[in-house]
């Protein structure tokens, strides 16, 4: 819809790039939305806002960073003390990398637990998908940079994985490192992904906000809004709804810079790295902890293929089967507001989560390993068996007629929701 | 209007002047928030403190004879030394300083008569003038000449023709003895 501008400078601009009618049909006036959003839906535009501080901070940072082994440590060091402000774009950027997986993952479990990844959102949700391997990608050449301890044998850790593929396992391993040991190649090219994908990682964010202006947003009752009634303009409403939830967060993100920075971080990544003494215990970042528990629990050979493929396959396969969540979903009601079963299954599954984050932090050892075998399990359970047999046995519970008719007066009785 | 709870009461002329208000002033407020936090990024790309820690060199001047110059690095500049003689301080002392295009007595712009140290970049437009080594062309005044776009500089280091606009600038420095220079 075009705006009518009195300004003629504004007139002149908006008739041969209609920009301000654009913004105003993204963001704006005339962007409907549902009238029923609640908190949860801000993490979407945080995790946006974050990128962007991700951006920027990456790269000042490049602009005093060496990507050779002999002086990335010590250009990183130089940063934190020789740079004006040097560690604050350091550790802006250390800690936002962290914040970018909280908000993200609490974006994922919103869209799980709301059913936002339903007809007509599938693909909305599988562009999502590619934006979390996109994210794993990212972060994990960031971590090599610094050229620790942990960042030296984090990425020969990673880097191995692909050895487990069969035949040509350890031809991959010799060209991702681009010699023989992770070495001034794997750093360098490293680097250069690093400033790659986050633009990569830009421009499916664009995609991934196309795709959701054509159906626009779910909403906590998981029904199509009907009419007028059940909408309401994103500016004001939202814009204000974001800005306040940005503060909330970014006193969070900001405690975390200026009063804990190395709180996610681990020691030992100060240690130069050095090829020839492997630190004690080697433990991933904690965004990566769950999908490590995975990758290790496979500890036995069987139909043939070898434990440490099994591990590779089922770590990328944790990611991979959130592409098929959609249709292994045959519910069509959306909310789990409306679903009693697929809730408590839900409410199992992100305990499951944060109990594979546990083992994947702790040495294999003892009841460990058979607690994250049983972890993975549920994992993988709750995707291939318990949420198409959910769906198909769950008793359907009333939808409300509308969002307007649910949000004037409340059907509590009906949602049996007591928070 | 008191019995309909969906109706809202249009806006009055008090209300809007309270928006308007209230729009400017968290508009400036973001902005100066926004112009707080975009300094320590503009600030990072200044000389950062190791950068600031190299600024001071010291250069041993006994080996230079007179009548000879060396140039050294300082703060990845190059500094002309020069001992001068006799003839080079009398001529720049007896210059009047009306025909100077820019006036400087000699006298302001060394500490010792014949030891002249001064940054060797044009102040035109950057380059390095000519003058240093003995075949070099010293322009019309026997100090030095840029090549770029013909600048000619005194014994003292001043601009007397050309496009240049000032003398060639004096770096801070101090003698620690009679042999050692301290530029920073």
């Amino acid at each position: 819809m075009a705006i009518e501008f009195k300004n003629p400078v504004l007139k002149w601009i908006e008739y041969r790039l209609p920009i301000f009618s654009f913004i105003n049909d993204s963001v704006g006036t005339n962007y409907p939305t549902p009238r029923n959003l609640n908190y949860w839906w801000n993490f979407g535009s945080l995790a946006g806002v974050v990128l962007g501080i991700l951006i920027v901070t990456g790269i000042f940072l490049a602009m005093n960073y060496t990507a050779n082994v002999d002086y990335a440590f010590i250009s990183v060091e130089r940063i934190m003390r020789d740079v004006n402000y040097g560690w604050l774009l350091r550790y802006l950027h250390m800690n936002g990398g962290s914040m970018f997986f909280i908000l993200v993952y609490i974006h994922m479990f919103r869209g799980m637990y709301y059913g936002s990844y339903k007809a007509p959102r599938e693909l909305l949700w599988m562009i999502g998908v590619f934006l979390l391997l996109a994210m794993m990608a990212t972060a994990f050449v960031g971590y090599v940079l610094p050229w620790g301890q942990m960042s030296f044998w984090g990425a020969t850790v990673i880097t191995n994985l692909f050895s487990a593929i069969p035949l040509i396992g350890e031809s991959i391993v010799t060209w991702l490192w681009g010699g023989f040991s992770v070495d001034n190649p794997t750093l360098n090219r490293f680097f250069a992904f690093h400033y790659l994908l986050p633009f990569i990682i830009f421009g499916l964010v664009v995609v991934h906000i196309w795709a959701l202006h054509v159906h626009k947003s779910n909403n906590p009752l998981g029904i199509d809004p009907k009419g007028p009634e059940d909408m309401i303009p994103f500016h004001p409403y939202y814009t204000i709804k974001d800005i306040f939830g940005m503060a909330v967060f970014m006193v969070f993100f900001l405690w975390f810079v200026f009063f804990a920075p190395d709180f996610f971080g681990e020691a030992d990544n100060y240690i130069e790295a050095n090829p020839m003494v492997t630190p004690t215990h080697i433990v991933p970042e904690w965004y990566f902890l769950p999908f490590y528990a995975i990758l290790r629990a496979f500890t036995v050979d069987f139909l043939w293929i070898p434990a440490k493929l099994w591990g590779v396959i089922g770590m990328f396969g944790s990611v991979l089967i959130l592409l098929f969540l959609p249709w292994l979903d045959r519910s069509k009601v959306r909310s789990a507001k409306f679903r009693p079963y697929y809730r408590m299954a839900f409410w199992i599954f992100f305990a499951n989560s944060l109990v594979l984050g546990y083992v994947g932090s702790q040495p294999p050892e003892g009841f460990l390993i058979t607690l994250g075998q049983w972890a993975t399990g549920y994992y993988f359970a709750y995707f291939v068996i318990i949420i198409p047999l959910v769906s198909l046995l769950e008793p359907a519970r009333v939808l409300p007629d509308s969002i307007a008719q649910a949000v004037m007066k409340p059907v509590a009785a009906e949602t049996g929701e007591g928070r | 209007m008191t019995d309909t709870a969906t109706t809202a009461p249009g806006p009055s002329e008090e209300d809007e002047g309270r928006r308007d208000f209230l729009l400017i002033a968290t508009s400036t407020v973001g902005a100066i928030g926004a112009g707080l936090a975009a300094w320590p990024f503009i600030d990072s790309m200044n000389p950062a403190a190791d950068v600031l820690a190299i600024s001071s060199s010291e250069v041993d001047i006994s080996p230079i004879e007179e009548g000879q110059s060396i140039t050294v690095v300082w703060r990845g500049k190059p500094v002309f030394i020069r001992q001068r003689t006799e003839e080079e301080i009398k001529i720049a002392q007896s210059v009047s300083l009306s025909d100077l295009k820019d006036p400087q007595a000699d006298g302001d712009r060394v500490q010792k008569s014949q030891w002249l140290v001064m940054i060797g970049i044009c102040t035109h437009l950057g380059c390095i003038p000519l003058g240093q080594k003995t075949g070099d062309p010293k322009g019309e005044f026997g100090g030095w000449f840029c090549p770029c776009h013909g600048s000619h500089y005194d014994t003292s280091g001043r601009i007397r023709k050309g496009p240049a606009p000032e003398n060639l600038y004096i770096p801070p420095y101090v003698f620690l003895d009679d042999t050692t220079i301290k530029i920073g």
